[in-house]
Parts: C-alpha cells; structure tokens; sequence
C-alpha cells in the first residue's frame, strides 16, 4: 500500500537484488554505490575526454585519424557515464542485460542500414 | 511481507519498476539508433545547403555538452543525498539538474533559431530535415527530464520526498544519465564528424 506521502516504501533502496525471502533467490553479491568523489573523478574524467575531442576537431595533424579517435573517445565516455553514473557496474547484471541487448541490436541495425545504403563499404 | 514492498519486487529480487525502466531504456536506444542511422545515411547527400560544416557552431556545442555532463555529476549527488537522507541537498542538486537541462534547452533554441535566421529548417534540405529531427527528439527528451526533476524537487520542498523514496529518484536519474550518453554520442556524430 502507498505510504502517508503516496509512495511506496522500499526497503532495498538501490533495486539490487535483497534478501531471501520465501521462493525469492538469495543474491550473490551485494553491491554499493560510488562515493562522491568517485562521482567528481569520473566527471573530471568526462571533461577531459570532452576537450580532447574538441582538441582533436580543430588540430589539422590529427585529420586522417579523426573518424576512429572520436568513435573511440565517445565509446569511452559512453560506457564510463553508464557504468558509473548508471551503476550498472554495481547492479545487478540482468540489468546489463536488458540495456546491453536493445544496444547490441541498435548497433547492428545501425551498421546494417549504412552499410545498405552504401554510407559504409567493405574494404573502404 | 508488507504489500508496498512485494509490490514492486521480481522473483529475481529486483525492483520491477527499475527493471521496467531498464527495458524502456533499451526501447529507447532503438530509437536513437534508427534516428542517428539516417542523418548519417543522407549525411553529405543534400543538394542545396547550407551544409553541416557551414553552419554548425561547435564551440557553443561544446559548452552546452559540458553543461549536459554538469547535469549527470549533479543527479547522482543528488541521488546519494536523498539515499542518505540530506535533503537540504538534495533538493539543492535537484534544482540544479533543472537548471542545468533548461540552459541545455536554451543552448538547443538559440542554435535552432540562428539554423533558421541562416536558412536552415526542417524542410530546407536532408541535412535540416534529419539534424532538426534528431536533435530536435533528443530535445523533447531533455524537456521531460526538466519536468520530471521539477516534480521531484516540488515533492522534496513539501517534504513528500525522503530515502524511502530514493528508487523514484534512482529511476529518474537513469533517465537522464541516458539523455546524457544518446547526447554524447550525438555530439561525435553529428557536430564533429560532420562531412
């Protein structure tokens, strides 16, 4: 039942797997999340690789390498705001699972299209 | 067991609400694949312009970019506040997640609007037809998050939101950390891979 403030108690707060109880599974690890100043870190982290991109936009040096240098760049900020701004480091893996796949499939789809519209060749 | 916690657990023990999002999320990255997947399939082929590369502003871009990133270290402090139980902060970082996706806005209307002084809308060439659809879904995205985050600061200040409710919260801030990643690799994608 809704509580006096119209929302629902929960004891676990994160929505980690929590305790056994009846036909429920026990979890196999219980995780935390990061601290505030892992949160700082990343986002120092997440500057840094922001400028750098730019960086790399404008220095002409850096031009036949652009295209993967930023795809790479992009991927890891990516992943970093989704492991630990996400949580999905910590949490529990079903839930890498149910991101993970739509994003694999998206991807797939993505390189399926422009590769079909001729955007992106074999051998190019 | 109380019922307001069997509500909203699985049989794996996750909270359902949480693993719905998480499903809703994935949906989500379907969407920005087909989008992202057809500015880049007519990327190039508009036969008037004006061009990406002459017209894109990227250093006010990348301030909006920051400004976006800003926004993610402020939710999950915001987060840990209501988990921990200190309101007065995370009401404070709360606000300011608002604040910070209304100056993304801002940043979104002031490019929107010069696109459009320049000669540049929806129907100009493929470029505008898929940038302002793209960009333009990724704004209405930014929109909700605003709104969400001032619902959820509107119940902190009336004291309708403590760490018993830290789930809603959590469930926002997955939200919005993915508006954060779709944007991150907009960014890449569009402002600095333009052709």
């Amino acid at each position: 039942m809704p509580d006096a403030s119209g929302g629902y108690p929960i004891p676990d707060l994160s929505g980690r797997p929590r305790e056994s109880t009846g036909s429920h599974p026990i979890p196999a690890v219980e995780h935390s999340h990061p601290t505030a100043g892992t949160y700082l870190n990343v986002a120092a982290i997440l500057t840094i690789l922001t400028l750098i991109e730019v960086g790399v936009f404008y220095v002409p040096a850096f031009k036949p390498f652009l295209t993967p240098i930023l795809l790479v760049l992009s991927a890891v900020k990516f992943v970093i705001v989704v492991m630990f701004y996400m949580h999905l480091k910590m949490d529990h893996r079903f839930f890498t699972l149910l991101f993970g796949g739509p994003l694999l499939l998206a991807t797939g789809v993505m390189f399926g299209l422009l590769f079909l519209f001729g955007v992106l060749t074999i051998g190019s | 067991m109380s019922h307001g916690a069997s509500a909203h657990s699985t049989s794996m023990g996750l909270d359902s609400r949480k693993m719905a999002f998480w499903a809703f999320i994935g949906s989500e990255c379907l969407l920005f694949g087909t989008l992202i997947s057809t500015y880049l399939i007519y990327q190039g082929r508009s036969v008037s312009g004006p061009t990406p590369g002459e017209i894109l502003n990227i250093p006010v871009t990348t301030v909006s970019t920051f400004d976006l990133l800003m926004s993610s270290l402020w939710m999950v402090l915001a987060l840990a506040a209501v988990q921990r139980g200190d309101m007065k902060w995370a009401k404070i970082w709360l606000l300011g997640v608002a604040i910070g996706g209304l100056i993304f806005l801002g940043f979104q209307v002031y490019e929107f609007a010069s696109f459009v002084h320049e000669g540049l809308t929806l129907r100009t060439n493929l470029f505008g037809a898929t940038f302002f659809v793209l960009t333009g879904t990724h704004g209405a995205h930014v929109t909700v998050g605003v709104l969400w985050m001032v619902t959820l600061w509107v119940r902190a200040v009336q004291g309708k939101l403590g760490p018993e409710h830290a789930i809603t919260v959590e469930i926002a801030g997955l939200y919005w950390h993915f508006v954060d990643v779709v944007w991150i690799v907009i960014f890449t994608m569009v402002y600095l891979l333009h052709k």
